[in-house]
């Protein structure tokens, strides 16, 4: 028997709320089947079960928030005895977990504020909000507040506008803050010209319907794979004071959320993908991810990032790493640009691709290797296929 | 279908694929995809339903004829079978 916890979403989760149960007592269930949906800052994420089983019993109730750790469920494996001991934490498999950040999660609440009614003549009410100086700022015990100081008030005793953090927002934050303390970065950037690319694909495309169209960030994180297959050094994790490569490649896509944010969802196994199925998968991955429907394998198994702010307008992104990762990709818009070709200077499709690498990893050479195959794949982009 | 019917539909699939666009802000004249913050990948499966409903495919080489509401209804109408 063990426990189904609720497993660590990502270093700025603390817990999150059991949505719904996808299944029920007595159920049988698979490994990698999906038996939960559970709600996150980076919304709704299904979670999936990592051994065979049976649900013996369910602990929680739906719509209950739930700690990390915590289990959920019982599940009777295969074979276990019952004498065998629970294990606590259960969260199987090796995910990309990254320690809890010494500073507190939450930002300190402050101390709820008696609003005392302030003694103020209606003018200097008025003033004051004209202002927007907050009279308490100026109060002093018992006495009433004129005009004429709420005039001579200082810029100090503004307001300061408060904003709201989001949650998102506070987990991209911590996560950045830890990176710039602690992964001495390395950056190379190379012009890349993807007027072959590009060509390749238009023609490609025409012999296509329009269901089966591969438009060029599918062919670019495909070359971006390969790349990482010829480089394998650049894809894993720093851990424990050493490298941790990993065979399976798991780029985290950046995806902009149209209403705020951004996620970086793992396109699982893009090694196993030929340029049809890294097309097929990426769609079907963006739109899950702008329809909150994620899976925890997707948020937390990220190799490498590959952020391609094309959408945007930029020529090139010198990203920060997501620790524990050891790599990040930037791919810039792509623009017309000029180029010399042998002794003529023309007018080509230009790319900015840069790396940001992980010097206790890597060195810039092992990055400069990888950005030269990436530009050779680019140039004979029929090996994409 | 008329352009009208044509002009709705379109409406309904950029409403159907970004569900947090304001309908209001959709304007004729505007380019479709930098107004509404449309990725390559919304706009592509934003003409893959078009395509369903009018029945028109879009080549990629006829991108810059459908980059506003109006363009794209002109577009559609000229092609349509009637």
């Amino acid at each position: 028997m063990s426990a189904f916890v609720m497993p660590s979403l990502g270093a700025d989760m603390e817990s999150a709320v059991l949505m719904e149960w996808k299944v029920k007592e007595g159920d049988r269930v698979e490994k990698g089947q999906v038996i939960a949906e559970v709600e996150t800052s980076k919304g709704v994420i299904e979670i999936e079960v990592f051994e065979e089983g049976i649900i013996e019993k369910i602990l929680v109730t739906e719509e209950t928030e739930c700690a990390v750790g915590m289990p959920l469920a019982m599940i009777r494996t295969e074979g276990a005895s019952t004498t065998e001991k629970i294990s606590e934490q259960s969260t199987p498999e090796p995910v990309a977990e990254i320690p809890h950040a010494d500073a507190p999660l939450e930002a300190p609440i402050p101390e709820p504020t008696i609003q005392e009614r302030i003694k103020a003549s209606p003018a200097a009410r008025r003033k004051a909000k004209e202002m927007g100086i907050d009279l308490f700022s100026l109060a002093v015990q018992g006495e009433e507040i004129h005009l004429s100081q709420v005039e001579s008030a200082t810029p100090a005793e503004l307001v300061e506008p408060k904003t709201e953090v989001s949650g998102m927002r506070q987990a991209i934050s911590r996560a950045m803050s830890r990176s710039n303390a602690e992964i001495p970065h390395y950056y190379l950037g190379t012009s890349i010209n993807m007027t072959p690319a590009l060509r390749w694909l238009e023609e490609e495309n025409k012999k296509r319907t329009i269901k089966d169209r591969i438009l060029p960030a599918a062919l670019l994180i495909r070359a971006v794979v390969l790349s990482l297959k010829a480089v394998p050094e650049l894809n894993g994790f720093w851990e424990n004071d050493a490298p941790n490569i990993k065979a399976e490649i798991h780029p985290g896509i950046a995806i902009a959320l149209r209403k705020e944010g951004l996620i970086t969802p793992a396109l699982l196994n893009a090694e196993t993908m030929n340029l049809d199925q890294t097309m097929h998968s990426l769609d079907e991955l963006i739109t899950r991810t702008r329809a909150g429907k994620l899976r925890n394998t997707e948020i937390t198994r990220q190799t490498i990032t590959i952020t391609n702010l094309g959408d945007l307008g930029v020529e090139s992104v010198y990203g920060v790493i997501y620790p524990p990762q050891v790599a990040l990709v930037g791919l810039g818009r792509i623009m017309d640009a000029p180029w010399a070709e042998g002794d003529a200077l023309c007018v080509r499709k230009v790319m900015q691709a840069t790396l940001a690498g992980d010097h206790r990893a890597t060195d810039g050479r092992t990055g400069a290797k990888f950005l030269e195959k990436l530009n050779d794949l680019l140039q004979h982009p029929q090996e994409l296929l | 279908m008329t352009q009208e019917q044509i002009k709705t539909a379109i409406i309904e699939q950029i409403l159907e694929i970004a569900p947090d666009i304001d309908e209001a802000d959709i304007l004729p004249d505007k380019n479709i995809q930098r107004s509404l913050e449309i990725d390559s990948f919304d706009f592509l499966k934003i003409l893959t339903a078009l395509n369903e409903v009018v029945g028109v495919e879009v080549p990629e080489s006829d991108y810059a004829k459908v980059d506003t509401l109006e363009h794209m209804c002109e577009y559609f109408k000229e092609r349509v079978k009637s």
